[in-house]
């Protein structure tokens, strides 16, 4: 493989940090809105939490089903440190109350992760699932920690203030996290390329070899674990920052879900996947449940195709089209891309218009039989809507299964000419 | 002395519930390697086809209908799904079915609704199965059904009298548990197929290659297994609440109950799950915490520490994280298991 390096620098990487840098940077110049400010934080926010989370799944093969309860309780620590500085009774700088929940999150994954990481593969699964049941519970038991149910809140705006920032404005909390997102990015990253980091890799592909080598796998996990925790500490002191109030809800089974879901979806196997994973998971907590009520379910659907048909998720289908597209292949495919898409389309379309006429008659059917979908007023009742949506829905199946076929067999054949291709290329 | 015989009955009422639950899941792990998460999704589509069934045919063709429909169900999804994501490894295959978790939950709201629905026992089911009446004077009594007014109400005032009736509901939950625990037993141990499964457990290439489809083994597993989750729903439905949320409730206690008996152990699992049921009943029914205590052994607290929110807690607040707390202390103390043989 040819890369972009010239000696001393490998100016391909200075070239995609730079970009990060300029993205973070500008992309509250260009969207605007106060919708997609508060966006755009939470996203800084889902990235760390999903990379952090990345660490476990992607890089050590951990499934934790509990990653929420680092990120949950960093938040209630930042939070309770946050109205201490408000009643003036610590003097830590505002801008450093996501490193307090960074520590918190070392010291929960200290004292937890021991028991967590004594087992690995499904065992360890089932343990964080434990331990995120027993802290959610707690929190529901101990209110003056948890705050019961109305959670606590704080005001952001406390302490001395720096060259004027108060962090009262949404841009300045955004910036904030902007900083704290590039860092911890390009921390995690280098986390991957130390020692630790490739060794975790080998714990997770052998740990038997990794034993015979002289490591303590357990320990090798547990360190891991610990250094996930500090960066999921980091993401929930973030959250109590930009939202101001932190819940019961953050330790529970539903966000520590979330963060498995989008991680997959964004890609586990590739370092920037989970940032993917990130944007998409505001995107459709904030867009999509608004768009429609049946989100989960939509959710749930992709993820489950995405296991069985791209365990690499959306990072790994990015990085096969740009082999592709590296080989010059990529004008041979695109026809056929173009029907997957449409048929697929189509099918979906026709799908989405049952279940969303099965959700209205559960749910607004006080509100009359007709729904709007996409522009189309249905009849949940009616008929034709019925028929008209099978009928969509079919059509769309039937001709995407006949793309789907033909689009494997050209697939299939690019694949061998870009192996053809690299041996000969090797050869030469 | 009644209040511990309810007590007892209903916790093993609650744990053998559980191992209903849990011998599907142990069954399913040991032969597969795949902790389904789903488990308990199964539990409740057996509780809301129990209770369409019921409106449509009556509770006890719906006892028996159900569970077929579940573990067709399980067959579905395992031929459509779990088969094609073997190859991938265990993560994906647990992955695949904490999928099909969310889509079944959201698939019951978009079904029966988001509230709960009125699944009720049958007239036989609804009474008491025995009263043990404590009557100060004449000691303790059992009476089957429910015992007359006459009998729980003393004359006199002075004579103590305290009726406890057993609900026929929990009583025939722990029959069809007892009898499943049976003809499992009997079906592994005994039969043909039982002895292929076995087998099959630990010698999968070898039980091929003497011409058994082993896939199809797993797949019948994996319906038995998910129909007798179907099973449990449709018991378990009628005697508490069916509704969307009552997955989860139960869910995490049964990976509780399969982790501490010791993964892939079936004798583990049913001695965790009577285990964890007797310590969750009794830990509700009991209203002591530290205070309390001190205050009755004439210990006298500062205010302080009387208001003192950890040691204000009592056994019966405590009682929804004690299985998790026992998780956390088996892992410590025993990392196999009560019964298992294997480290994970």
């Amino acid at each position: 493989m040819k890369s972009y390096q010239f000696k001393p620098y490998n100016v391909g990487r200075w070239l995609i940090w730079s970009l990060f840098a300029i993205v973070l940077i500008c992309a509250p110049l260009m969207f605007t809105s106060n919708l997609s400010g508060t966006m755009l934080a939470q996203m800084g926010i889902a990235i760390i939490a999903c990379l952090s989370y990345n660490i476990l799944l992607g890089q050590g093969g951990m499934l934790s089903f509990g990653h929420a309860v680092y990120t949950g309780l960093g938040s209630f620590v930042a939070i309770h440190a946050l109205n201490s500085i408000t009643a003036g009774t610590s003097q830590i700088p505002v801008s450093l109350l996501p490193l307090v929940g960074g520590f918190a999150g070392i010291g929960f994954a200290v004292l937890l992760g021991y028991v967590t990481t004594k087992k690995s593969g499904t065992p360890f699964a089932m343990i964080t699932l434990g331990v995120a049941e027993l802290v959610f519970a707690m929190s529901l038991m101990f209110s003056e920690f948890f705050g019961g149910e109305a959670g606590i809140s704080g005001n952001r705006v406390a302490g001395p203030t720096v060259f004027g920032i108060t962090y009262g404005p949404q841009i300045q909390i955004y910036y904030l996290i902007a900083i704290y997102t590039f860092i911890c990015v390009a921390l995690m990253y280098a986390f991957t390329q130390t020692p630790l980091g490739r060794i975790l890799n080998a714990v997770r592909d052998n740990p038997e070899r990794v034993e015979f080598i002289g490591y303590n796998t357990q320990r090798v996990r547990y360190f891991a674990f610990i250094i996930a925790g500090f960066f999921a500490g980091i993401s929930g002191g973030l959250g109590a920052l930009n939202f101001e109030i932190v819940t019961s809800e953050v330790v529970g089974a539903g966000r520590s879900g979330g963060y498995l879901l989008f991680t997959f979806l964004g890609g586990a196997t590739f370092f920037f996947g989970p940032i993917i994973g990130g944007i998409l998971m505001v995107l459709a907590f904030v867009l999509l449940s608004e768009l429609t009520k049946a989100w989960l379910l939509y959710l749930g659907l992709l993820f489950l195709f995405m296991v069985m048909y791209a365990p690499g998720g959306i990072a790994s289908l990015i990085m096969m089209n740009l082999r592709v597209a590296a080989f010059g292949k990529l004008k041979q495919i695109w026809v056929s891309y173009l029907g997957l898409f449409v048929t697929a389309f189509v099918a979906l379309i026709g799908a989405g218009a049952m279940i969303e006429m099965v959700y209205h008659l559960q749910l607004n059917s006080a509100l009359g039989n007709n729904l709007k979908f996409m522009g189309i007023v249905l009849n949940a009742k009616g008929v034709d809507s019925w028929f008209g949506s099978v009928f969509i829905m079919l059509t769309g199946l039937g001709l995407f299964e006949a793309m789907r076929r033909h689009f494997l067999i050209e697939w299939g054949d690019i694949q061998i000419e870009i192996e053809k291709e690299i041996k000969r290329r090797e050869a030469a | 002395m009644e209040f511990f015989i309810i007590s007892m009955l209903n916790g093993l009422s609650y744990g053998l519930l559980l191992f209903m639950l849990s011998s599907g899941l142990t069954l399913i792990f040991s032969m597969m390697g795949v902790l389904n998460f789903a488990h308990a999704s199964f539990y409740m589509i057996g509780a809301y086809f129990g209770y369409t069934l019921t409106s449509l045919i009556g509770f006890w063709p719906a006892l028996i209908i159900a569970p077929f429909l579940v573990g067709g169900c399980g067959v579905i999804f395992e031929r459509l799904t779990l088969r094609k994501v073997h190859k991938f490894g265990h993560v994906p295959e647990l992955l695949v079915t904490f999928g099909l978790s969310y889509i079944v939950y959201e698939l019951v709201q978009l079904i029966w609704g988001r509230t709960a629905v009125e699944f009720t026992p049958p007239e036989l089911l609804k009474g008491s199965a025995f009263t043990l009446i404590n009557n100060a004077t004449t000691g303790l009594q059992l009476i089957w059904g429910a015992a007359p007014a006459e009998m729980c109400s003393a004359a006199d005032a002075a004579v103590r009298i305290v009726c406890s009736p057993f609900p026929a509901t929990r009583a025939f939950m722990m029959f069809v548990a007892l009898l499943m625990l049976l003809s499992l037993w009997l079906l592994l141990t005994k039969t043909r197929i039982g002895l292929v499964i076995q087998a099959a457990l630990t010698h999968p290439e070898t039980v091929e290659a003497l011409g058994h489809n082993v896939p199809r083994v797993f797949m019948l597993v994996f319906g038995a297994g998910t129909g007798l989750a179907g099973l449990a729903g449709v018991i378990g439905g009628s005697t508490f609440v069916t509704e969307p949320a009552m997955a989860a409730t139960v869910g995490s206690v049964i990976f509780v109950v399969v982790v501490v008996g010791g993964m892939g152990s079936l004798s583990g699992a049913f001695l965790a799950s009577v285990l964890i049921g007797v310590i969750q009943t009794f830990a509700i029914a009991f209203d002591y915490s530290f205070v309390s205590v001190a205050k009755d052994l004439g210990f006298q607290l500062s205010s302080n520490l009387q208001n003192n929110s950890f040691l204000k807690l009592t056994v019966s607040q405590v009682a929804p994280i004690l299985p998790y707390l026992f998780l956390v202390l088996i892992l410590i103390f025993r990392p196999k298991g009560l019964l298992g043989t294997r480290e994970g």
